[in-house]
């Protein structure tokens, strides 16, 4: 058992993380970053943190991922970072030549008491900062919230630094991608071209973190939204935030900034998730709902009513983040499964809410908690009160899943041991299809090699 | 265009046969740089991590703990205590007034719940700063709970990785001498191998053999009993130079202690350490014994590894591997394949390793500390490498470029220290160097 040391009986901890069910706020900005054209995000602070955050992303994606590091030493924690921050800034203009740099901090810049606007400010004006070229920056110390917070700073920035007025109007949409694969991105704009929706996505990480292999190494690979893209955001009809917890400052920003008005709307993750975005974007846009996205959605009806005997009542545990556990829980009940435990490391009263809201009538017994000490201890502690039929979370789920003998379906981040994440959606209906396929093979594949030999069958 | 080097590099990256120049290392990386090391945090906690009943906390904000939950794949055999990922998750308010308190709380339910035979407990950056007495505190519980509680001071902006296996070989040192058992006459410890895909239990197997006992392993597979019994061998056996080198010489100038600096990569490599044992033991036993093995082991391997290189010659490898020891025998490794080297670089290297990659390789081959993805790209490219040898960050960008991949680090799957390891090498290699799928990136 590799998790031996996992009690049954729920102890009490008042300061006591055990196997976290989030990471820090670095990691988010640096993902978010990497989803502008042409963006080498920058970490201010010590190189441990980015090598760290650099090789979480690597791992998940399998993809190069670049950013650079403000190489912090002992003497930079004693007098601030400013001189390496303009250091760096110039250093990466001249050598890597991105056409956006993103600054993030970490833990020690913030603690230090780095004032990185000055810092940029200062660049900008003393000229380290080349014509046509741009540094943002966001504060991310991981002190507070956890890496989606990390993520939903470094969009807000996005708004901050670029968002503008012009005269002439646009007829576009902006989409403000929470935090998703680069397969769930993509798969979000192909559902607004099929409306005919002209949109403007931030962040964009498909044809980022899911590149061709072509016997070259684009340091700036070809996706992402482009700066004019970002700039252009301020003329937009409407806003979409997709995941409050992610999506929802920029979104409110942008209104304040620009008087674009928003709306906030779960992930599309399964069947009511996903009709609430195609309406949302046909009210927005003023354009009707294609037969083509319709059939999708009957399709999906179609798959859940042909499978709904295998999937009803079947108890289920899931951790991760709340802009995706949120409209997975619904998706989860809509199929007439049970999702009895959830935990989140990322905090926020608004996990609580939502999640009260879905389970409270439907599965009084469930029990979910998210913050502090929220974590993979008492997830599995949960599982050895009353066990569960199915886990859905990132690869740490791994354990449990082993020691307790339960299907993993692997969903969120980080997945570090199976692959497809980046390249097939669990958005709109199709993911949902998606979505549906790995639940069902994950929970018969085990019925099938587990059942008692006389019960097994050829037809399901 | 994005400029080829740093400027301020240029004395980091020399060409074998082309100058007389040593390289500059040990340099702290530029400001601005997309550089591929780690921090001293990094560097004591995958050194002290596979010792594996020992309770690891770290005590700092989330994201270092998690970063380094379960990351190396260092086996144990027995507890598994160490692969869990325990953290004191530091909050706003513990910035503001200290961490202290929630050290102490979570330091005694840990080890009240888990009666560990001693604890490591990690600094990271931002208690560097925020000024938390970690000694104090793993003094005082240290007394109440009766088993050894030890700071591992690793704030990660005081150098590098390799400063961090330095502070790792400290925490060490204050175990080692805490116990005072009696041992077999010839008693090895084996320093500086971590038990990756099991390859500590392939050298194991090989002193069993020839007769050696060994006494404590450090860390690989390692437990803090054996450790603290660790000055009563005879001899301290040291691998990879970069992490345990501080160790072996602290516990000669303590405890008399010789040490011995061998490489288990490689045939030859394998068998020197063998013979260079029995050596040590003047005994005439333990060398027949090391002979015998060597050509029970060259005889089982010979005839593989010879098509294994008929098949590969020509191959050319570029290396960028953590320290430049470990690349020493990876070029001789590579040799016996028949792959030439071409690239090799490390991001923590000495001066004295670089020199001698310097006389062992061929004219222009490129040699170069603390690099980044475009140089690597660069000169791979300009070297016409076949197969790159790394650690996680450079995989993807081999694959992007078309280049065969090895892990050579935390992440291989097969052992490749000993003479099996050294099969599973020329395995791997061949491989990737001749996967079908390069012949489509074209
Ligand atoms: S110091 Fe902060 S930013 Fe850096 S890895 Fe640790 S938690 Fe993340
Ligand atoms: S905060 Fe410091 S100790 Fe933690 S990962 Fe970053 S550099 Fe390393």
């Amino acid at each position: 058992m590799l998790l031996r040391h996992t009690t049954d009986k729920i102890i009490e901890r008042e300061a006591l993380t055990i196997n976290p069910a989030k990471t820090c706020q670095p990691v988010g900005a640096m993902y978010a970053a990497l989803g502008i054209h042409g963006c080498l995000p920058h970490s201010h602070g010590s190189q441990g943190c980015c090598s760290y955050h650099r090789s979480a992303l690597t791992r998940h994606y399998k993809e190069p991922v670049m950013a650079a590091t403000s190489s912090f030493t002992e003497g930079t924690s004693v007098f601030g970072g400013q001189a390496n921050l303009l250091q760096a800034i110039e250093t990466i203009f001249t050598v890597y030549n991105p056409d956006v740099i993103a600054v993030h901090t970490t833990c020690l810049s913030e603690t230090i008491g780095d004032d990185v606007n000055q810092i940029c400010q200062k660049a900008r004006t003393e000229g380290y900062v080349p014509e046509g070229k741009f540094v943002i920056h966001c504060n991310t110390p991981s002190y507070v919230g956890s890496h989606v917070t990390g993520y939903a700073n470094m969009v807000t920035s996005m708004v901050k630094h670029f968002a503008t007025v012009s005269t002439t109007p646009k007829n576009q949409i902006n989409l403000v991608a929470g935090w998703c694969e680069p397969s769930d991105m993509r798969e979000m704009k192909r559902i607004s071209t099929q409306m005919g929706i002209k949109t403007v996505m931030f962040p964009d990480t498909s044809d980022v973190l899911d590149t061709p292999l072509t016997g070259k190494h684009e340091f700036y690979p070809s996706g992402g939204v482009t700066i004019p893209e970002l700039v252009s955001t301020g003329d937009s009809k409407f806003t979409l935030a997709l995941g409050s917890y992610s999506s929802e400052d920029a979104a409110t920003l942008l209104e304040t900034k620009c008087k674009v008005k928003f709306s906030v709307l779960d992930l599309p993750i399964g069947l009511q998730a996903t009709d609430k975005y195609v309406m949302a974007l046909s009210r927005a846009s003023k354009m009707p709902v294609p037969d083509s996205i319709t059939a999708d959605r009957g399709r999906l009806v179609d798959m859940i009513a042909d499978m709904h005997q295998y999937l009803y009542n079947k108890r289920v545990a899931l951790f991760g983040d709340p802009d995706t556990l949120v409209p997975l829980t619904e998706f989860l009940l809509s199929m007439d499964m049970k999702p009895v435990y959830i935990v989140s490391g990322t905090p926020g009263k608004k996990f609580e809410t939502a999640m009260t809201n879905l389970l409270l009538k439907k599965v009084p017994e469930a029990k979910f908690k998210n913050g502090q000490r929220a974590d993979m201890f008492l997830l599995h502690q949960w599982i050895k009160q009353e066990p569960v039929d199915l886990l859905i979370g990132n690869s740490y789920g791994k354990y449990i899943a082993r020691d307790e003998n339960i299907p993993l379906v692997r969903v969120g981040f980080p997945i570090l041991d199976r692959i497809g994440h980046s390249h097939f959606p669990i958005v709109g209906y199709q993911g949902g299809m998606g979505l549906i396929i790995k639940i069902l093979n994950a929970i018969l594949d085990k019925e099938d090699r587990e059942c008692a030999e006389e019960k097994v069958e050829l037809t399901m | 265009m994005m400029s080829e080097f740093l400027t301020g590099r240029e004395k980091q990256i020399v060409r074998s046969g082309t100058t007389s120049e040593a390289i500059l290392c040990a340099k702290p990386s530029l400001a601005g740089s997309v550089s591929q090391r780690a921090c001293v945090f990094c560097g004591s906690r995958v050194v002290l991590y596979p010792i594996s009943d020992a309770l690891h906390l770290i005590h700092g904000p989330i994201g270092c703990a998690v970063y380094t939950w379960d990351i190396r794949g260092a086996l144990s055999s027995g507890p598994e205590l160490h692969r869990n990922s325990f953290s004191t998750d530091l909050q706003e308010k513990d910035v503001v007034f200290g961490g202290e308190k929630k050290l102490y709380a979570s330091l005694i339910e840990l080890i009240d719940r888990y009666k560990p035979k001693a604890a490591f407990v990690y600094s990271t950056c931002l208690v560097g700063v925020i000024g938390d007495d970690l000694e104090a505190v793993c003094k005082k519980v240290g007394l109440e709970k009766s088993i050894p509680v030890i700071p591992v001071q690793a704030p990660g902006f005081n150098g590098t990785k390799k400063d961090g296996y330095k502070v790792a070989c400290e925490a060490l040192a204050t175990l080692v001498g805490t116990s005072d058992r009696e041992i077999p006459k010839f008693s090895i410890n084996i320093l500086g191998d971590f038990n990756i895909a099991g390859e500590l239990w392939l050298l194991l197997d090989y002193y069993r053999r020839m007769g050696i006992h060994v006494n404590a392993t450090i860390t690989g597979d390692g437990r803090v009993d054996a450790i603290r019994n660790a000055h009563k061998a005879s001899l301290n056996v040291v691998q990879c130079s970069g992490s345990m080198m501080y160790l072996a010489k602290l516990m000669q100038e303590k405890y008399g202690v010789p040490f011995m600096r061998v490489s288990y990569f490689g045939l030859e490599d394998m068998s020197e350490a063998l013979y260079g044992v029995a050596k040590f033991f003047k005994d005439k036993d333990l060398m027949i014994k090391a002979s015998e093995i060597v050509k029970e082991e060259f005889l089982r391997i010979m005839p593989v590894i010879k098509e294994y290189k008929e098949k590969l010659q020509g191959k050319k490898a570029a290396i960028y591997v953590g320290g430049s020891f470990k690349a020493i025998s990876l070029i001789k490794a590579l040799r016996l394949i028949g792959v030439q080297t071409v690239v090799v670089g490390s991001q923590t290297g000495t001066s004295e390793d670089y020199e001698l990659i310097q006389q062992l390789c061929d004219e222009g081959t490129i040699i170069v500390d603390d690099s980044n993805p475009i140089e690597l790209s660069t000169f791979v490219k300009e070297k016409k490498a076949d197969i790159f040898i790394g650690g996680v960050k450079e995989r993807p960008i081999a694959y992007k470029l078309g280049l065969g991949f090895c892990d050579h680090n935390h992440e291989r799957k097969e052992a490749l220290a000993g003479y099996e390891g050294m099969l599973n090498f020329a395995k791997e290699i061949y491989a990737t160097a001749m996967s079908p799928v390069w012949q489509f990136t074209r």
